[in-house]
Parts: structure tokens; C-alpha cells; sequence
């Protein structure tokens, strides 16, 4: 185990005392315990900057279960680092915004704080791990820790939806991606990714190529909210909002991205990949934004902004597997979508972590998200406008911030598309840059309308609960300084292009660079007049238009009928999929136990008569029988005797007696057998069951003889009757046919000599099969425990009454 | 229950001992001739039972004040904590050790671990029958 | 010997599959005591029978008879006294609580799966 392992796993041992410190310091908010964590980890992961830049990857393994090729390695590529820092600096702001946006009195904090950690170990997990198996893991993982802090608030209907929704997509797209490994493990004979990019090449051409490449894409685009499976993201928002600034902007939304961009150097030589990326993302971006237009809710904006702003970055990625289908120079110009997608990551994180906590803030100081309530806060809450202000514009694409930067080189990518003239992308290439440029103009409106329709206009003290004001010191750090990174990056772009983008490029475009070589990022501001320039002030000039007269646009973005979305599609899917297998359940799940032990009883009949059957296994063999004398015919006449009339018995007092009497003749045979133990153990048990019987004896029922019609007690005999039978014969075959020897030779040997004991039976049972009587007696204890409880919690129930 | 037991109430109180001691022979005969925990565990409650007869409930109570409950998860202990015994010794769980010994009287005599792992199931089965039937009884 | 075991298991399991299936809850208990019987004999029965001394290394003997189906049943009967005792309880219990031990009447009502 090395510090990378624990690095990773550190989250969850923490997680583990975090109910504790909750109990004990109840006056000190439990996030304090939480952020010296994050923070240790991003200075951690930072170090490895100069080996990354350098190139160089760092692999540690432990062993996991090694027979099946799944061991826990930790890899630290430029792309791994890159994602881990953004989750533990992320991290360590949302956990300091946490403690003064989550009070202490009201939370449950040791709650919260748990999934946090839960998640943040999750998520570092899948972006450093090289085995599948354990990113699928870590990947279920943040599905899961993502559906508890959805649902944190359970007493909301509309959280408990949300986290619902949000589960049942991810999981399934996860499981989607589980069947992917699988099938790239049929292919590759590995699961580690590593090994699998190195065969990259032989992959292509196999059968089952392309059904491996759309489960991981299915797995993908679930979890980045890629359309139409972005229906669960805006019902994330239910969440707290330090939840929504983390895992559902800056974090886990981006574990898709982080997948299409990890397994690039595997697919990307088919062009499927790049068409079905570039189109699904540019679908996401412009259905994204179009829907932000229409909401009402700043969060449900920046939920579905964050919807366009993933699928920006992934038509990025699927342009920029391009690259691969070129060789030497002429990949270059491909390279550059991805590193605008690589950028733009870190840049989303940046403005939207900072945009969410800036409508966390205005949400927490005046009551309320609604757009339609607020406005004219600009003088009350300065710093939060000013923050607000550098999110929004970063987002919308002005310069001189980050924004501005990476979506210069979205057009660029998108242009460069049209030009491209490959894979006969020449016919259709216009139209890339067009949604990409339609898309953009949403940005700006919806970009807008956050802007001005919080922070300008009329204040309306009459809609609020409350008296807005600004909010405390914590609360504004870490917004702060995400908003501050937005400026630094937009103005010094390049400090971020060797240390961590070159890197994670390399990641990502493997097998294009020779060796030595490495990746050359430049960004600049100014590329001169060129049609990226145009296409931005067309953005700035129509966005703006469409703004000013948005109340004359109501009805176009209103064209969609909510009846026809897809989130209606969902709930129906839902909704006949529970009725429907109820429906199917009830018709074989009656609630009659008879009818359950029917059906056990007759495939118990069908399966073993089957058996016999076909592998004609029914035999007699008369040869090596013992003796029978006549005493034991008595014997056996008296259990048959004695268990059918327990058939016709008509009161309790008798079937009981006669039950005994079957367990006592049982006994004599154990003698006869030569079973001592058998005898002894049989007997006593036979006398204190039949007293426990006559003990319940008097609180029992009567025997009723009313069994209901002939039909009822015709079914009944049948299936006892092949019951019967079918035991007999499979009693009958086992004698008759021995395929090996007895292993009892073993007992009888080594009894004196290992166990220096003499009575077998004793001996395994305490010794050579020790463990199984261990657990037997758990059975019996816990049967006890069982009765104790029945009966005496009863009692204390009544006497509360 | 009934009080007028007379012959059985004095059957029992010369049985019951004799019982016992049988059960107590059948549990450490256990390793070489037919008996062990279950026979003797089960043999010690049948003892038990049979005072239960006789007398009731309360009587059995001021008798023998043990907590049957208590006695289940000692001889679970016992149980288990044998077999956790063997992994101080750096053995795999539940191996059993045994030497012989000379002791004054007894003469020659084999010392096993596997004796209080039969201990445990000893008392957990006298527990756990015990447990039932005065639940039982004692809910009328 | 062993074939007229055979048969006799046969009826245990074919009575012991009667009474389950009926409706009353003391019936379907007798039957499981009466089931698990029948399986500690097919066990036994399996493992030949009556080929030499009891299985105790003091008899001296040539041959004995498997051990390891006399294990098997001893636990057997133990766990099946367990079980036993905890269904007589619980049939107790809930013909208590519920005023019968009709199977059909004990069935959870619609709605409440």
C-alpha cells in the first residue's frame, strides 16, 4: 500500500470517524474536522506536477484478487493529475462554503459530511485508477454517494425524485459501461488501460469493436448529462448547493469526460466515435442552452448551462480524436479542440464552482432562487455581484476572461471541422460551426438573464422572507478565489498550458506523438481579425438583442410542450415499468404460501425427474445390500404407519403423539445403524421437542379438518405422491450407482492420530468440521434470540399499554 | 401448573442428579465413546426440563438463577474464542491441539483443546433450550 | 435393507409434503419435523448401511460404518430442532395475535406486500 492508495482511500478512513467527532464536538461545525483533508491532498497532488510535466507516469499496485486480473493500480498521468486537483481544490473550497452554508443546528452534518468524503474518495478512485474493474467500482461509487446527497434533504418530495432519477441514470449508463470493460476484456485478455491503449491498434477491426465502444459512450454520456440522458441533472439540483457546485458542475458530471478523453487512444481510430461525440455533445450544448433560457430558477439556468457547457466539452474531445486519423504534422491542427476541451474543464470548474456559490449566497440571504422575485441586489450584495458578475461574462465568452479564450478555440475546432474535408465530414461540417455558434448565443442570453435579472432593476422587498444582505466572510472565500482564478487564467493563460494541459494532452492523444515529443500549447488572445473574432461579437451583438426583447421570445422558447419532453418520457417509462411488473409479480406471487411451496415443490418434481431422466440415472442394483431381519420390517412398518395417520389425525394431541412416535422408531434405527451418537442425540431431542410441543400445546390451534374442496386435496396428493416418488428413486439410484469411493476412509484414519480421538463422529464434528458446528450453534442461538424476542417483546408492549 | 406431584416431585429429585451426572459423563466421554456437546448439552436440559414438570416455573428459578441468555453467548465465546486461540498459535482458525498428561488419580490422561470448544456447544445448546422453554412457559 | 429405506423415505417425504401443503399451521410444522426425518435417514441411508462397527476407534474393528453422514446428521437434527421450536412459536405467536392459523386468512392483505 503506498501513499497513493492511501492518498486515495484517505477520504473514506476519515469518513469513518466523522460520526464520532460529530457526537463529540457538537459545538464545533464538522466541516473544520473535513477541510484540513482536501487541502493536504491538493498539496499532495500538486508535487507531481514536475514529473508529469516532464512526461513521466507513475503506476503503484496492490494486489486486489489477482486470479481474476484485478488489482488496485493507482496511475498519475497528466490527465489523472489534472482531474485530481481539480476534486481536491474544488473540494477543499466546497467544504469551506459548506460550514457556513450548512448550519449546525439544523443538518445533519455527520450525514452529509460522510457522503462528502464517500464521494470525494470515489472520484479520485476513478480518475486514478488504472484497472476497470476498480474505476467501474469507484465510478458506482460516486453514482451512489451522488443519489444520497441529491436526497440529503428526504423530507422533500421533489429531493427524493431527484435522487431517484439520478440514480436509476448513472447506474444504468455504469452498468452499460460494466458490459464495455467486459467486452474490451473479451478483446484484450486485460483489464488494465494501460495495457489495452498499447493494443489499441489490433482493436479496431474485431466484431465486437464497436458494441464495446457504445457501452462506454452509454456509460459516458449518463453520467456528463449528455442529451437526452441530461434529464437528471436539473432534478440534481434538489441537492444543497455545495453539493451542486461540486458534483454536479465541477466533479462528477466530468467522470464522462474524463472516460471519452481516457479511452480516446483506444477508439478513436473509428470515426464513429468522433461523429457520435461531436454530435451528441453539440446537440447537449445547444439543447442545453436553449432550455437555460426558459428557466426560472437560477439554479435550474445554471443546471442546464452546465448541461450546454459539458456537451461543449465533449464535442470538443470527439473532434479532437481527429487528430488520430492523421499522421505526423498535419494531426497539429486537430490537437487544438483538445486542448480547448482540457482547458475549457478547468475553466467550467472555475466560473461555475464560482456561479453556484454565488446563487447559493443569494439563495441563503434572501429566501428564494426565483428569478422572477429577485433583483436590484447589486447594492446590497456587492461582492457577490462582482463575483457573479466575472462568473457570468467568463461563461458568456467575453474577454478578458478565461471563457473568452476557450470558446475562441471552440470556434476555431468547429471551423476547422468544415475545412477538415475527412471522413466525408465536408457535406455536413458547416454545420458545426452553426450549432456551435447558435449555442453560444443562448450562453450569452441565459448568461444575461442571471446577471441582470438578480443583480439590476427593481428590488422587491415584498416577494423576500428576509432582509437580504451580504453574506460572511467564509461564505465568500472560496467564491472569491475561484472568481480571482477566473481573471489569472484569462489574463495568464499560459500558466496553466505546460504545467497541466501539455500533460494531460499527451494522455489523451497518445500514440500520436513519437517518443520525446511532446505537446507545444500557446493561447493567446489575439489571433487577429480571423472568423472566430466575427463569429464572438455576432454572439456579443445577437445575444444581446435577443436579451433586450426576450419578452417577445416567451412564446418560441415556449414551442416545446412540457408533454412531449423528455423528463414526461421518463416518469411514464417509470411509472408503467413499476405498474407492469407489479402486475406481472401478482399474477405468480399471490401471498398464499401454499401456492409458493406448489410451485417449489413441483420444480423440485420437474427439475430432479428431468435429471433422472435425461441422464438416465435410475438404477437398481440389488447386489450389495445389507440384511434385513424382521424386527426391522416392524420398524418400518410402524414410521409408515405412524406418518400416514398423522394424514387423518383429527386432534393435535394426536398428530403430535404420532410425531413422536416416528422420532422415537427414527432413534431405533439410528441403534440399529450403528449410530450411537445419532440415537442418544435423537432421543433426547425427540423428548424435549414433544414437550415444547405439549408446552405450546395448550396456546395452539385446533385441528380443523375443514381442508377445503376435493380439487384442493387432488393437487395436494399428486404433488405429495411425486414427492415421494421422485425421493425414492433418487434414494434407490444413489445407492445403486457409486461413482467414487466413500472419502470416509480419511475420519477413519486420521481420528486417532490427528485429533487423538476415538469417536469419528465427535471428532469431525468438533474438530476437522469445527467451523461448521461453530456456526451451527450461531443458528441455534440466534433461533433462541428469535423466540426470546417473540414472545418478550410482546409483553413489554403490553405492559406500556 | 399442577401442585399435587408428590411421586413425581420425589422421582425427580433422585433422578435429576443422576441425570446430570450422566450428561456430564456423555460430555467429556465425548472424544472416545458415543456423546460430546449436543448429547450432554441436551441431556443437561432434558434434567432441566424434567425439574420444570415437577415443580414450576418460579421454583426452577430460585433453583438454578442462571440467565440462559447470558449462558448462550458465553458458550459462543468459548466456542469461538478456541478457535481463535489456534491463530495466536499462527495456525490456521480452529486447529485443535491436544497433549497427554499424567495427573494424580486420573492417571494417563489426554488434555484437548477441542474439549472447550465442546464446552462452548455444551453450553450453548443447554442455553438455547433453556431460553426457549422458559419463554414459553414463562409467557402464559 | 437399503431398498425398503428407499420406500419408507419415500413416505415420510410424500406425508411430510401433505401436511405443508394444507392450511393449517400446525399441520405444516408436524410436516417439516416429519421432512427433516426423512432427509437424516436418506442421508444416512446413502452412506450404506450396516458395513461394520459403530464409528468409534475403541471397537477395534475391522471395518466401520461412514462417520460422515452421522456428522452431517447430528448437526441436522440440531439445527432442525431450532427451526422446529421456532416455528411452533411463531405459529403460537400468530395464531395469537391473529386469531387463526388458516394460511389463507394469515395472507397479507393487498397493498401490503
Amino acid at each position: 500500500m503506498s501513499l497513493l492508495h492511501l492518498a486515495i482511500v484517505s477520504p473514506l478512513i476519515l469518513a469513518a470517524f466523522i460520526p464520532a467527532l460529530y457526537k463529540k464536538f457538537a459545538n464545533i461545525h464538522t466541516g473544520w474536522f473535513l477541510l484540513p483533508l482536501p487541502i493536504m491532498l491538493f498539496s499532495y497532488f500538486l508535487q507531481f506536477i514536475f514529473q508529469t510535466s516532464q512526461g513521466d507516469t507513475i503506476t503503484r499496485t496492490l494486489d486486489w484478487i489477482p486470479s481474476l486480473g484485478i488489482d488496485f493500480t493507482v496511475k498519475i498521468d497528466g490527465l489523472g493529475l489534472l482531474f485530481a486537483l481539480l476534486i481536491t481544490g474544488i473540494g477543499s473550497l466546497v467544504v469551506l462554503y459548506s460550514i457556513y452554508y450548512l448550519s449546525k443546528e439544523k443538518e445533519k452534518l455527520h450525514l452529509f459530511y460522510v457522503y462528502l468524503l464517500m464521494f470525494m474518495s470515489a472520484m479520485l478512485g476513478v480518475v486514478l485508477s488504472d484497472n476497470m474493474i476498480l474505476l467501474y467500482s469507484f465510478w458506482e461509487l460516486t453514482s451512489f454517494s451522488s443519489f444520497l446527497l441529491i436526497g440529503y434533504w428526504n423530507h422533500r418530495e421533489r429531493s427524493r425524485y431527484g435522487a431517484q432519477k439520478s440514480m436509476l441514470i448513472t447506474v444504468f449508463g455504469g452498468l452499460a459501461m460494466l458490459g464495455g470493460i467486459l467486452l474490451l476484456y473479451l478483446m484484450t485478455g486485460t483489464f488494465s488501460i494501460s495495457k489495452t491503449i498499447k493494443m489499441a491498434g489490433e482493436l479496431s477491426g474485431q466484431p465486437l469493436f464497436v458494441p464495446a465502444m457504445l457501452c462506454f459512450l452509454l456509460g459516458a454520456f449518463t453520467k456528463s448529462a449528455q442529451f437526452p440522458f441530461h434529464i437528471w441533472l436539473p432534478d440534481a439540483m434538489e441537492a444543497p448547493t455545495p453539493v451542486s457546485a461540486y458534483l454536479h458542475s465541477a466533479t462528477m458530471v466530468k467522470a464522462g469526460i474524463y472516460l471519452v478523453a481516457r479511452l480516446t487512444p483506444v477508439f478513436a481510430q473509428s470515426s464513429l466515435w468522433l461523429w457520435i461525440i461531436a454530435i451528441t455533445g453539440l446537440v447537449t450544448l445547444f439543447w442545453g442552452s436553449f432550455s437555460a433560457v426558459r428557466q426560472t430558477d437560477l439554479k435550474g439556468i445554471l443546471a442546464f448551462s452546465t448541461v450546454s457547457q459539458l456537451g461543449m466539452i465533449m464535442s470538443l474531445l470527439g473532434v479532437g480524436a481527429a487528430a488520430f486519423h492523421f499522421s505526423g504534422k498535419s494531426a497539429v491542427p486537430y490537437t487544438v479542440a483538445t486542448t480547448a476541451a482540457l482547458f475549457h474543464l478547468v475553466n467550467h470548474a472555475t466560473f461555475k464552482g464560482s456561479l453556484f456559490m454565488a446563487v447559493g449566497i443569494i439563495d441563503h440571504e434572501t429566501g428564494t432562487r426565483d428569478i422572477r422575485k429577485l433583483g436590484g441586489l447589486m447594492t446590497m450584495m456587492p461582492i457577490t455581484f462582482t463575483i457573479s458578475l466575472i462568473g457570468t461574462l467568463s461563461m458568456a465568452g467575453l474577454p478578458p476572461f478565461n471563457g473568452f479564450l476557450s470558446k475562441e478555440m471552440f470556434f476555431t475546432s468547429m471551423l476547422k471541422v468544415k475545412e477538415a474535408g475527412i471522413l466525408s465530414l465536408d457535406t455536413w461540417g458547416l454545420l458545426f460551426p452553426v450549432i456551435a455558434w447558435t449555442g453560444s448565443v443562448f450562453t450569452f442570453v441565459y448568461c444575461m438573464i442571471i446577471l441582470f435579472q438578480t443583480f439590476s432593476g427593481g428590488f422587491q422587498q415584498e416577494e423576500l422572507d428576509k432582509k437580504p444582505h451580504e453574506a460572511p466572510l467564509g461564505m465568500l472565500i472560496p467564491p472569491v478565489i475561484l472568481a480571482s482564478l477566473v481573471v489569472i487564467f484569462g489574463l495568464f493563460p499560459n500558466i496553466l498550458s505546460d504545467s497541466l494541459i501539455a500533460p494531460a494532452m499527451g494522455a489523451v492523444l497518445q500514440n500520436i506523438l513519437g517518443n520525446g515529443e511532446s505537446f507545444k500549447v500557446e493561447i493567446s488572445h489575439w489571433h487577429g481579425f480571423k472568423p472566430e473574432l466575427f463569429m464572438t461579437v455576432g454572439v456579443i451583438a445577437v445575444g444581446f438583442f435577443l436579451y433586450k426583447t426576450s419578452d417577445k421570445w416567451i412564446g418560441f422558447y415556449r414551442l416545446f410542450p412540457e408533454k412531449w419532453s423528455f423528463n414526461r418520457g421518463y416518469d411514464r417509462t417509470l411509472e408503467l415499468s413499476q405498474l407492469g411488473s407489479r402486475r406481472f409479480t401478482s399474477l405468480y406471487m399471490n401471498g398464499f404460501i401454499r401456492t409458493y411451496l406448489v410451485y417449489i415443490f413441483s420444480f423440485f418434481i420437474f427439475i430432479l425427474g428431468l435429471a433422472m431422466v435425461y441422464e438416465q440415472a435410475f438404477k437398481i442394483n440389488t447386489d450389495d445390500l445389507a440384511a434385513v431381519r424382521f424386527y426391522e420390517i416392524m420398524l418400518v412398518a410402524i414410521i409408515a404407519a405412524a406418518s400416514i395417520s398423522i394424514l387423518f389425525a383429527k386432534s393435535r394431541l394426536t398428530s403430535i403423539i404420532l410425531l413422536g412416535a416416528v422420532g422415537y422408531t427414527v432413534a431405533l434405527f439410528f441403534v440399529i445403524f450403528r449410530a450411537p451418537d445419532l440415537a442418544l442425540t435423537q432421543l433426547v431431542i425427540e423428548t424435549v421437542s414433544v414437550s415444547l410441543f405439549l408446552l405450546c400445546f395448550y396456546h395452539l390451534p385446533k385441528l380443523r379438518k375443514s381442508e377445503g374442496r376435493i380439487g384442493f386435496k387432488l393437487v395436494n396428493l399428486l404433488i405429495a405422491i411425486g414427492v415421494g416418488t421422485i425421493v425414492t428413486v433418487i434414494s434407490l439410484s444413489a445407492h445403486s450407482s457409486k461413482k467414487f469411493g466413500s472419502i470416509a476412509n480419511y475420519y477413519i484414519e486420521n481420528t486417532y492420530k490427528k485429533a487423538g480421538g476415538e469417536n469419528m463422529v465427535n471428532v469431525i464434528l468438533v474438530d476437522f468440521r469445527g467451523f461448521d458446528t461453530l456456526f451451527e450453534i450461531c443458528v441455534l442461538a440466534i433461533a433462541a434470540l428469535g423466540i426470546f424476542g417473540m414472545i418478550k417483546l410482546r409483553l413489554a408492549k403490553g405492559k406500556n399499554e | 401448573m399442577k401442585t399435587n406431584d408428590i411421586i413425581l416431585q420425589t422421582v425427580t429429585k433422585i433422578t435429576l442428579f443422576v441425570i446430570i451426572l450422566f450428561s456430564i459423563y456423555l460430555f467429556f466421554t465425548g472424544h472416545y465413546h458415543p456423546g460430546g456437546g449436543f448429547i450432554g448439552g441436551l441431556m443437561a436440559s432434558g434434567a432441566i426440563v424434567l425439574l420444570l414438570l415437577a415443580y414450576d416455573i418460579e421454583m426452577v428459578k430460585a433453583i438454578l438463577p442462571v440467565d440462559y441468555r447470558k449462558m448462550i453467548g458465553i458458550g459462543l465465546l468459548f466456542s469461538a474464542g478456541t478457535g481463535a486461540g489456534a491463530l495466536l498459535a499462527g495456525k490456521p482458525f480452529l486447529t485443535h491441539a491436544y497433549t497427554y498428561a499424567n495427573l494424580p488419580i486420573l492417571g494417563k490422561t489426554s488434555l484437548h483443546t477441542a474439549v472447550l470448544f465442546d464446552t462452548g456447544v455444551f453450553l450453548v445448546v443447554i442455553g438455547v433450550t433453556m431460553t426457549i422453554i422458559q419463554t414459553i412457559g414463562e409467557s402464559d | 435393507m437399503e431398498i425398503l429405506m428407499s420406500f419408507l423415505i419415500g413416505i415420510l417425504f410424500m406425508t411430510a409434503t401433505y401436511l405443508m401443503l394444507s392450511k393449517s399451521l400446525l399441520r405444516i410444522i408436524v410436516g417439516t419435523g416429519l421432512l427433516s426425518h426423512g432427509a437424516h435417514l436418506l442421508i444416512l441411508t446413502m452412506g450404506d448401511l450396516k458395513r461394520g462397527a459403530a464409528p468409534l476407534l475403541g471397537e477395534n474393528a475391522e471395518s466401520y460404518v461412514d462417520p460422515l453422514p452421522q456428522a452431517l446428521i447430528l448437526t441436522a437434527i440440531v439445527i432442525s430442532f431450532g427451526v422446529t421450536s421456532f416455528f411452533l412459536v411463531l405459529a403460537y405467536r400468530a395464531y395469537q395475535e391473529l386469531g387463526t392459523d388458516n394460511m389463507d386468512r394469515l395472507r397479507g392483505k393487498e397493498g401490503h406486500e
